[in-house]
């Protein structure tokens, strides 16, 4: 039998496996120079030392985890971005050198624009789409789950999105609501009548549309893939292992909508507490499953209804953290690094979330204040933040100067810090944004 | 009757609310009373979310319970006088934002509050301000913007209202997530409002409310 690893072993193979890349054929990626090689592998050390909090890094890290920005700061717009596979890859790979940050996340942001149009998106609009070229995509909120479908959602979940939810949201998938009922699948008598619905019209067409957009998702994937391979080559690791989301914001925002789960609390509590839990283990795996695909330890996990100001305390702590909390421990217990964005203000909340194992976790600031989270869930968790989208915007580079002095006044002398953008920001000053990674250059060098 | 129906809507109770809500109609009650009930319960709802015991689950079933019981009443509902407002105030989140839930906040304190409100939605373009403002005449305009691409279309927002000549009758307030006081001045803005509450006080000096 194979020996267990522990989740220690498990994600120090993941880092192992980071600072070792490979090239598409398999073989180890050819740095362009020794230079690279030896900054690639500096990067993901500053990077991993901040966040097991074990012993400090050289200096404090540095990111930029942006929105739109790279595509829009090159004057492209966000449709040329969606649509245009190579100059989106070309674009972002200036943006990494142009800033010279220490690890990036990755050019997946625009997404594939033609593979948008042949699968119908629904639950979005995109520029050429009802949105203007230089505007983002407009996400169109309702209830695709309703009300009373929670029965369904909690028995199959995986059988509730294939056969219905897809569908709602996705037109080209509307043969998938005739998909047969997998586990009905058993035994030689009748097993043929399960495959029947293949054989209609709707299912056939909607297999074929599947395979124009996995063909059209691989040409993209291979753009922005390419990317990658190619700033690892020149020593700029991309850190993102995948995203998983709290089972409050899966059905808070993917299924119910924001007012169809903030009336669920009062409606029907227990369905809505049963069908989390039913989410949790698939989040988790979805987690896990992607960094294992990826070879990359960080789950990026974005927090939307559990910020200030939409519960009260009492229902975060009933509705919104029980779940999130599994969620961010089964990372853990799977080798993964979770970052939760605390989007938004977070104040009311640290209290509730600081008690997570030590060194195991980065959080993403946004609007709470850095000194507050350092003494609550910053003891704990090393804190990735947060530079002001409005600073960046507005504000002069000695403006961001001195606020990213602060931050590392207040966060950052004990380790523990990376500094980064609070909030996904489409636009701002770039002499701005690069005094954000100067600064902490200069600045956050540990003596 | 009509006291229960205040505590249970304020109380969160629904079932309760629609229960006696219903009663008083079958009972042939006077429709201007349960339309009173259900507003002062409003009222209180907006207390309790500016005191910080109610958050959106209140707000979003406080409406909900509002919608319903107007439905309940409505052939009523025509015949009855309109009630008094302070004033007319304009609202929208603009152009290439979807982000809905603050502005829909705002929107309702503004309405228990005693405003008169228009609410334009969501990735609201300037020229559909501008055209509003000239039928509706509010007297404030509210702003509503998340994306750093709102700062710019904040700022196109009041330039097309001023360049429409109507920047002098409507004054103009701005909020939203990542949006201050810096944004408000670079969108040539009157004010920007941290939260609901702060939205109402600016639209109550405005319109010398009290
Ligand atoms: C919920 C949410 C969404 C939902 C929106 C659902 C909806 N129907 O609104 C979904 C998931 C669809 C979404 C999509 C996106 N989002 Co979003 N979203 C949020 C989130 C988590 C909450 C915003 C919110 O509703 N807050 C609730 C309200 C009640 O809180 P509030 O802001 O404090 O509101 C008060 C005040 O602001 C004030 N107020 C509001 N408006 C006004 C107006 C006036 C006049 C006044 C006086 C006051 C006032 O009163 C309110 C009540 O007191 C924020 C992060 C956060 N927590 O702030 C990100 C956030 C706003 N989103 C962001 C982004 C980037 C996006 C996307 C581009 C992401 C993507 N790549 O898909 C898309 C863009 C869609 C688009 N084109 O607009 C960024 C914006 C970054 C920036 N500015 O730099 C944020 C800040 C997340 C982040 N930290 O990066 N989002």
């Amino acid at each position: 039998m194979e020996k267990q690893q522990s989740p220690e072993e498990k994600q120090e193979a993941l880092w192992e496996g980071v600072l070792a890349p490979k090239g598409p054929d398999g073989d180890p990626l050819p740095f362009q120079s020794p230079e690279a090689e030896k900054a690639f592998k500096e990067r993901i050390l500053r990077f991993k030392d901040a966040i097991q909090m074990k012993k400090l890094p050289d200096r404090v890290p540095v990111t930029i985890f942006p929105s739109m920005f790279p595509w829009l700061n090159a004057g492209m717009t966000v449709e040329e971005a969606m649509y245009d596979y190579g100059k989106c890859a070309e674009a972002f790979k200036k943006f990494v050198k142009d800033f010279d940050i220490d690890v990036h996340w990755g050019a997946a942001a625009p997404g594939p624009g033609k593979f948008f149009e042949i699968m119908d998106y629904k639950l979005y609009s995109w520029p050429g789409h009802g949105v203007a070229p230089e505007h983002v995509y407009q996400c169109n909120e309702g209830e695709y789950m309703t009300a009373d479908e929670y029965d369904a959602l909690i028995q199959d979940p995986s059988g509730y999105f294939s056969n219905v939810y897809l569908p709602r949201v996705f037109g080209s998938l509307d043969g998938f609501a005739m998909l047969p009922f997998l586990p009905g699948i058993l035994e030689m008598y009748g097993v043929a009548f399960n495959f029947i619905p293949f054989g209609l019209p709707p299912v056939q067409n909607t297999y074929k549309k599947l395979f124009e957009a996995g063909g059209e998702a691989l040409k993209w994937a291979g753009a922005v893939g390419g990317a990658d391979g190619e700033l690892a080559t020149l020593g700029y690791p991309n850190i993102l292992g995948g995203f998983t989301k709290a089972p409050f914001d899966v059905i808070g925002d993917t299924l119910r909508g924001t007012k169809g789960v903030m009336l669920d609390i009062y409606r029907q509590p227990d369905k809505l507490l049963e069908a989390m839990d039913a989410i949790t283990p698939l989040m988790i795996n979805m987690g896990v499953g992607a960094s294992t695909m990826t070879g990359n330890p960080l789950i990026f996990v974005p927090l939307h209804k559990g910020a200030d100001g939409f519960l009260s305390d009492e229902q975060f702590k009933k509705f919104y953290w029980p779940t999130l909390e599994k969620v961010l421990l089964g990372l853990i217990e799977g080798g993964c690094v979770p970052l939760p964005a605390a989007e938004g203000g977070y104040s009311t909340r640290l209290e509730v979330v600081q008690d997570l194992p030590k060194g195991k976790t980065l959080w993403m600031i946004d609007l709470t204040d850095m000194a507050d989270v350092k003494a609550t869930l910053g003891v704990n968790a090393c804190l990735l933040g947060n530079v002001p989208s409005a600073l960046l915007n507005l504000g002069t580079p000695q403006e961001v100067e001195d606020y990213v002095k602060k931050v590392i006044d207040e966060a950052g002398t004990d380790g523990g810090l990376i500094v980064c953008n609070g909030a996904f920001f489409d636009q701002a000053k770039p002499e701005n944004v690069k005094a954000m990674v100067d600064t902490t250059k200069e600045y956050g060098v540990y003596k | 009757m009509s006291k229960k129906l205040v505590n249970a809507i304020a109380d969160m109770k629904e079932e309760e609310a629609l229960n006696i809500a219903k009663k008083m109609v079958e009972d042939g009650s006077d429709p201007t009373a349960i339309v009173d009930a259900a507003r002062e319960a409003m009222d209180i709802v907006g207390q309790r979310y500016e005191k910080g015991e109610y958050f959106l689950p209140e707000l979003m079933l406080a409406g909900e319970m509002m919608a319903q019981i107007t439905e309940m009443i409505k052939p009523e509902l025509a015949k009855m006088p309109e009630v008094k407002r302070f004033g007319k105030v304009l609202i929208g989140t603009v152009e290439g934002d979807i982000h809905d839930i603050g502005k829909n906040i705002v929107t309702f304190m503004l309405d228990v509050n005693g405003f008169e409100v228009l609410d334009l939605g969501v990735d609201v373009p300037p020229q559909k301000f501008v055209e509003t403002i000239k039928k509706f005449k509010p007297q404030v305009i509210a702003l509503s913007g998340f994306l750093t691409l709102a700062f710019d279309a904040m700022k196109e927002t009041v330039g097309a209202i001023e360049a429409a000549g109507l920047r002098d009758d409507v004054q103009i307030m701005v909020g939203g997530g990542q949006v201050n006081e810096e944004i408000s001045k670079y969108a040539g803005a009157d004010a920007y409002g941290k939260d609901a509450m702060a939205g109402v006080t600016l639209a109550k000096k405005w319109t010398g409310a009290k």
